[in-house]
């Protein structure tokens, strides 16, 4: 929807190449569009401006590459001094106290509070052999409680009943008590959103944190929140001590300019961010990957680890097995390595995460996934001969499979023509990298060229 | 390191939570007052209209606050019209999440008008701005009638957590309160407890709630509208889970919720809603693209304004043709958790309320 900063740029400095230094005049209207994409991507205002004074001071006077123009070389500082903001790495979560060590969340109505809880106690418990207590203390929400119940379940963690006619701080206390005589490692302390300028409400998240005097308090932000972020962040870290921000719904197409706002207001470390409804969609805040989106420069290294993470390790061992022994690559592994991808998100997300596929259009893409649906389809309508040995496929077979699919032969030729594409791929790939492999993809798939 | 805490806030809660009963937002009247002494004699004009305009009001009053004091000050400190004043009118509406081509527009405009009439004073400017607001506004107030078909199927859709489930709640609070029969679908059949937060709100209302958790959400949706029509129910609500729109397979999902609702019954549904929070920034108008493309929004709600956000967003939104090829109307806002704190939305209102007047 929106044009990357990358793409601003190269319209706007095309003509400056060859100058030696960045100066006032040749960064003027490289800043205007700096200025611009940070506002669509809704960070701040007066956020912005801080951030352009400080970029400007840094960048006059620098040298510019013979390669680079002056607009390339400024977006190198921007995007240094926006990654320097966001802090330098990423912050673990604060164990260290006697047990429980009690975890607060605080954040306004639809945040995103009640599911962090549980992903951050399935976070906690991957990551350790540690004992985990679930609280809710939000009341006022109908069914609130129903809810944390519900996700603690899925996370394999305890859960502390409650009822919406006590009163928060009693909840809280009861908790603490329970955990602390049970021998709890953790205790997360789920709370009702509220909004900052609700004086009551927020003299009871203060008496709550007075009550458990929590090692982590953590400020929960909806990755898509305009310019108010700053009121409220600002509103939120005056009346508790937080200790970090969790940044949520970031798989949503949002640039994020709020964590810049809430990061730049608050001084505190992003801790984590939410990716999708799911306990497992929870990461560690990269500071450099959030610049980069920021400024809509792709997302590349996350989309590494993630293929690292998600894709079957021993299901990739298997074809690089199989090819080690000669054996080719069949259709029954193009099905799998599609429903790999599938594990991945699908290729929208796949295709958020490298930069320039800002020029596919979501048609596109929407394209692109029928494509893959109907390729499955054909495949499983072969029998697993003809899966594993191809070259059988003559009319009468294909005009079979094609009607089981419920496609045309045509379809069921272009399959495996793509197919012979893959394999061929598949041989020049020494190892199977699974990045460069996408890459192959992206161009087989008719819908996307 | 919390000695502050313990000592300053511990013998406070007590008297705190007495004064003033969460369930009731009505207190909002008497800060009213306080907060703003001009339009109570503009309202004495029009008493039928005063108890929502007041509510409206009361509820944009901290948007009012954050907006009409640079706007007063802007207008007081700048006599004539100079490029510093209208720098100034950049920033309050960029902050409002007017977004970057919105204010362009705006900022255009009057400087086009004040070229036009021969404005010089700022006064004058200030009415310009709201002028032209206004405008760009009027197109999207269009209130909903729910009387043209019976059951009026509404169905609702949105991000997660905008504000779906609440709004369900204080809609059958209103066509109930105009003598409407209220049927509720449980669509969100993904997310922990939302049948469980719907089944509250229905008993709150003394409504029926249709379906299950782990049912296919379609599935509840076709039976709840079946069922209102064998019992002539005037309005049915349902509910969806909230999905972001990069969610493809979840999209696709939710295209399905209607194909099915029209076969249920073929002119049905009737309206779909799209809830917005006020708080986002320009991804709404991505939020509002990839639903009219899936679903064709055919009005809009905007959330939680009871904040210090702005919601200038929809100005924004004005601009841009939905699928019938005009902007997507605003049906309702949300300014505050009571039950009774969803109006219809009014632009002339809502840029009264935002300029403070």
């Amino acid at each position: 929807m929106f044009d990357n900063l990358t793409q601003r740029l190269s319209r706007v400095v095309k003509n400056l190449r060859g100058q030696g230094r960045l100066t006032e005049d040749n960064i003027q209207e490289a800043l205007r569009e700096v200025r611009v994409a940070l506002l669509e991507a809704d960070v701040a205002l007066p956020v912005v401006r801080d951030f352009l004074a400080r970029v400007k001071e840094k960048a006059l006077g620098q040298e510019v590459l013979q390669s680079l123009t002056p607009g390339q070389a400024l977006i190198g500082v921007v995007h240094k001094e926006l990654t320097a903001l966001m802090g330098s790495a990423a912050v673990p979560l604060n164990f260290a106290s006697q047990p429980p060590a009690v975890i607060l969340m605080a954040g306004l109505q639809g945040s995103g509070k009640t599911t962090t809880c549980g992903k951050l106690a399935r976070i906690i418990r991957s990551q350790g052999k540690k004992k985990i207590l679930l609280v809710s203390c939000d009341v006022y929400r109908p069914a609130a409680i129903d809810q944390l119940k519900t996700v603690a379940a899925q996370a394999e963690a305890e859960f502390f009943p409650s009822s919406p006619d006590q009163k928060p701080e009693d909840i809280a206390r009861a908790a603490l008590d329970y955990a602390r005589r049970h021998f709890f490692d953790v205790l997360i302390v789920d709370t009702a959103g509220r909004l900052h300028v609700d004086a009551d409400m927020m003299r009871e998240i203060q008496q709550l944190h007075a009550a458990l005097k929590p090692v982590e308090t953590l400020f929960v932000v909806d990755a898509m929140q305009g310019q108010d972020a700053v009121n409220t962040a600002r509103a939120f870290n005056e009346a508790l001590p937080l200790t970090g921000v969790v940044l949520t719904k970031l798989d949503g197409d949002a640039r994020g300019g709020a964590a810049l706002s809430v990061r730049f207001i608050t001084g505190k470390p992003i801790k984590f961010v939410g990716v999708g409804e799911k306990l497992t969609g929870i990461e560690v805040f990269h500071p450099e990957r959030m610049a980069s989106r920021i400024l809509g420069m792709g997302d590349v290294l996350s989309l590494i680890e993630e293929a690292h993470r998600a894709v079957d390790q021993q299901e990739a061992l298997k074809a690089v097995e199989k090819l080690k022994k000669g054996k080719g690559f069949d259709l029954e592994d193009f099905k799998a390595q599609i429903q790999q991808m599938k594990k991945l998100g699908g290729l929208s997300s796949l295709m958020d995460k490298l930069p320039g596929a800002g020029q596919l259009g979501a048609a596109d893409l929407a394209m692109g996934e029928k494509q893959m649906r109907r390729i499955e389809g054909i495949i499983n309508a072969m029998t697993p001969q003809e899966r594993r040995n191809p070259a059988i496929l003559k009319a009468s077979r294909k005009r079979r499979i094609a009607a089981g699919a419920g496609v045309t032969v045509q379809e069921v030729n272009r399959l495996l023509n793509q197919f012979e594409q893959a394999q061929k791929m598949m041989k020049s790939l020494g190892k199977g990298g699974l990045a460069k492999m996408m890459r192959g993809m992206k161009g087989m798939l008719p819908g996307m060229r | 390191m919390f000695g502050f805490f313990k000592s300053g806030k511990k013998p406070s809660p007590e008297p705190a939570a007495t004064p003033e009963p969460v369930a009731t937002p009505e207190p909002a009247a008497a800060p009213e007052p306080v907060t703003t002494p001009e339009p109570a004699p503009a309202q004495a004009a029009q008493p039928a209209r005063l108890g929502w305009a007041q509510r409206l009001k009361a509820g944009l009053a901290k948007t009012r606050q954050v907006l009409n004091t640079p706007v007063g000050d802007l207008f007081r400190r700048h006599a004539k019209i100079d490029e510093a004043l209208y720098a100034e009118l950049e920033e309050i509406l960029l902050t409002a999440d007017v977004g970057v081509e919105a204010t362009d527009y705006l900022l255009e405009s009057l400087r086009k008008r004040v070229k036009r009439d021969r404005l010089t004073d700022s006064g004058q400017l200030r009415d310009a701005l709201k002028d032209l607001l206004l405008e760009l506004l009027t197109p999207l107030e269009a209130p909903l009638d729910v009387s043209r078909a019976r059951p009026f199927v509404i169905m609702l859709a949105g991000v997660n957590g905008a504000g779906k489930t609440t709004t369900i709640g204080k809609l059958a609070k209103r066509f109930q309160a105009e003598g409407r029969s209220v049927l509720l679908a449980a669509g969100d059949t993904f997310r922990a407890a939302a049948r469980e937060q719907l089944a509250v709100w229905g008993e709150r209302n003394r409504v029926e709630v249709v379906g299950g958790q782990g049912t296919d959400p379609a599935a509840v949706i076709f039976d709840a509208v079946q069922s209102a029509r064998a019992r002539g129910i005037d309005v049915v609500l349902a509910d969806t889970a909230g999905r972001l729109p990069t969610q493809l397979h979840l999209m696709e999902e939710i295209r399905k919720v209607r194909r099915v609702i029209q076969k249920a019954d073929p002119t049905a549904p009737h309206e779909v809603l799209l809830v917005l929070d006020a708080n986002t920034g320009q991804n709404a108008l991505a939020q509002v693209k990839a639903f009219d493309e899936a679903i064709q929004v055919s009005g809009l709600v905007l959330t939680k304004l009871d904040g210090t956000a702005k919601g200038g967003v929809i100005a924004a939104l004005a601009r841009r043709a939905g699928h019938a090829g005009t902007p997507i109307p605003v049906r309702y806002i949300g300014v505050g958790e009571g039950l009774d704190d969803l109006q219809p939305f009014r632009a002339r209102e809502f840029v009264d309320a935002l300029f403070g007047d």
